[in-house]
């Protein structure tokens, strides 16, 4: 065997360089870029009759996100039930963020100002839901809210009601669902910032006159603001596409994209509508990143440390 | 003359297991107009003393009375006194100028006033061509004068500072001091300044409260606390000392004939409710001794080390019976007699620069 010319050092070290970022690149390509390629490639194909794709271009895919034919007259007109998802999908994302940032920020503040040592207590009991599996969590919620579950009958023997009130499988009960699942993903960072949050600029802030609201308002929410902004981008996309809480909870009549998805590539056979809808609701998350990310990012411009 | 603070009694106990007494039981009363200075080293109740005064901490018991009002039945933000913290505690969301005006537009004071009210606290710190930077931007020094600004800007009728210069290296130290001092009689606002470093208690205060594990050792001006320290501990905690044993033999009023363990008899300073017969200690200044000749002091001794200062000499001493003892002599005197360690030497202070102590 004939004998490799000697490398350049410049060489050897520009070779070691790309063997470092090989898992990198390799995780990048097959992991990330891959499969987002396959599926956009997937939803210009054509359906086959048992799942899968025809290898024949269409854009019925994309077609059919937005739009129907109405199978009688053969008139065109919007995909209410898929559009009528779509705003479900956004509203309930939302408002499951806004309300775990309504639970999340005073649990967040409550941890942080408690002493060091009971700190981890604290935490640890935000944390360990979420070690638990994600069927259990939302059946453990689903005990609580159904018909015959704690709260229907705690306000039955009290009294309060006469006939249990249905909280299951509505709007609600997949806010409540995705709401307990997600909280931690907001405590987490809240509280991060929190703990690095100088309280003696809370007490210069009530020396100057400031109430408690204002306290908060002026000081203290201005100084978590980092931690409420990736907290909320934490519990919003994964919300977006949440499949199995609006399952359980929404007992399959209250989809979301997430649920409308997997209809397509199970039961509806449509691998392309399913992924055009997948590149869609990417599209979404993407766009409200941008947005909230912008709006964000104009505020701390406005007062951040390089004004 | 008006009373600014008044404290009765004033307790305060941390919950923990153990329990810690942060302040045992305070009497105290700063006059209106004052600089009031709270000295003592780390852990004797100063900063809690400062804390309750602002509101940050509730007293266990005891009162509490500003310009003869209850202080402690409001909350922090209903007191009109403003802190200048020891990290200064800036915002650093804000610009120099938002800080400055925080305390105005909490007040809700008109858009107009407040601009003016901090163009004009920005100017009195000399910081007016720095309004529009991040706290971020600027340097330690700086920032000591924009929490200060802040602090001065709602007008309190009282200012607490927290160990405010301890950050600052010496020469900005020492420019702070007499920029407060100037502040305060500028503005004519009392100031209770808190602080562990007794040069600063003494060159800044009219006033000056010692303070030591939660109670108050003694109070009064920095000449009061410097010549005429009443215990030991405030006696070892400001300047240098030496300690001496001796007898009284007769007391009068202030004063009292003692007997040194050399024998001889001198005239010392009585603190109030000291002892007035028997074994007692004194306190003499090094820079109050004066060095002369083998048998003509008032102590005998060897000299056990001499050390050069620049401005003076310490000359440290081994007395007859054990004690260790240190004096200062100028440099600059004239025809000093030359000394060497080993010598016996005796030394000498003046009648009534010696001090007893109460315990």
């Amino acid at each position: 065997m004939a004998a490799n010319p000697p490398l350049s050092p410049e060489a050897r070290a520009a070779r070691t360089r790309w063997l470092l970022l090989a898992p990198a690149i390799a995780i990048l390509i097959f992991a990330a870029s891959g499969p987002l390629l396959i599926t956009l490639v997937y939803s210009f194909l054509t359906p086959g009759d048992f799942g899968g794709i025809e290898w024949e271009l269409s854009i019925n895919g994309w077609f059919n996100v937005f739009a129907q034919r109405d199978i009688f007259t053969d008139e065109l007109g919007w995909s209410d039930a898929h559009l009528s998802i779509f705003w479900r999908s956004v509203k309930l994302s939302l408002m499951t963020t806004a309300l775990c940032l309504f639970f999340g920020l005073p649990t967040a503040y409550f941890i942080a100002t408690r002493p060091k040592k009971s700190r981890d207590f604290w935490m640890l009991l935000i944390i360990i839901p979420f070690w638990t599996n994600l069927l259990i969590r939302t059946f453990a919620i689903m005990e609580l809210i159904r018909n015959e579950g704690t709260i229907n009958t705690v306000l039955l023997w009290l009294g309060v009601i006469d006939a249990p009130i249905q909280m299951l499988f509505t709007e609600f009960s997949i806010l409540v669902g995705m709401a307990y699942v997600y909280l931690p993903l907001m405590v987490l960072p809240v509280y991060a910032s929190m703990e690095r949050l100088d309280f003696s600029l809370v007490e210069a802030g009530y020396d100057l006159y400031a109430t408690r609201l204002k306290v908060l308002r002026r000081v203290i929410l201005p100084l978590v603001k980092p931690g409420i902004i990736a907290g909320s981008i934490l519990v919003f996309v994964p919300s977006l596409g949440a499949y199995v809480t609006p399952r359980v909870m929404g007992g399959g009549n209250q989809l979301m994209i997430g649920n409308l998805i997997e209809l397509q590539f199970g039961q509806g056979r449509n691998w392309p509508l399913g992924a055009a809808l997948s590149i869609t609701l990417l599209a979404i998350v993407m766009v409200a990143l941008v947005f909230y990310v912008r709006a964000a990012g104009a505020d701390s411009k406005k007062d951040g440390p390089h004004g | 003359m008006t009373t600014a603070i008044s404290a009765r009694q004033l307790r305060k106990v941390y919950a923990g297991s153990p329990p810690v007494e942060a302040l045992a039981s305070v009497d105290l009363e700063i006059a209106d107009n004052e600089f009031f200075t709270l000295l003592g080293p780390s852990g004797c109740g100063k900063t809690t003393m400062l804390r309750l005064i602002a509101g940050f901490e509730h007293p266990t018991s005891g009162t509490l009375q500003m310009f003869g009002e209850d202080l402690l039945a409001l909350p922090p933000y209903k007191r009109a006194v403003n802190t200048v913290f020891q990290s200064y505690a800036l915002f650093p969301h804000l610009s120099v100028a938002r800080n400055v005006a925080f305390g105005l537009e909490m007040l809700g004071k008109p858009k107009a006033e407040i601009k003016a009210t901090v163009g004009e606290m920005l100017e009195l710190v000399q910081m007016s061509h720095l309004a529009d930077r991040q706290t971020s931007q600027i340097s330690g020094g700086q920032q000591q004068r924009v929490a200060l600004a802040r602090a001065l800007a709602p007008r309190p009728r009282l200012l607490l500072l927290d160990e405010p210069l301890s950050a600052l290296d010496f020469k900005l130290r020492k420019e702070m001091q007499l920029e407060l001092k100037r502040l305060q009689t500028e503005t004519g606002i009392t100031f209770i300044f808190v602080t562990h470093d007794q040069e600063e208690a003494l060159t800044m205060s009219d006033r000056i409260a010692v303070m030591g594990t939660g109670a108050i050792r003694q109070i009064g001006s920095p000449r009061d606390i410097y010549e005429r320290p009443a215990e030991r501990f405030v006696a070892d905690f400001i300047g240098d000392t030496n300690f001496v044993p001796a007898r009284i033999t007769a007391a009068r009023d202030e004063t009292a004939d003692v007997i040194l363990a050399s024998g001889r008899s001198t005239s010392a300073h009585l603190p109030q409710g000291g002892a007035r017969s028997g074994e007692v200690t004194l306190a003499i200044r090094p820079e109050h001794a004066r060095l002369v000749g083998a048998g003509d002091g008032l102590l005998e001794g060897t000299i056990s080390n001499i050390v050069y200062f620049g401005t003076d000499t310490h000359i440290h001493m081994a007395l007859e019976d054990g004690t260790a003892f240190v004096l200062r002599r100028q440099n600059s005197d004239q025809a000093q007699t030359p000394i060497a360690t080993g010598d016996r030497a005796g030394d000498t202070f003046g009648a009534q620069t010696a001090q007893v102590l109460r315990d």
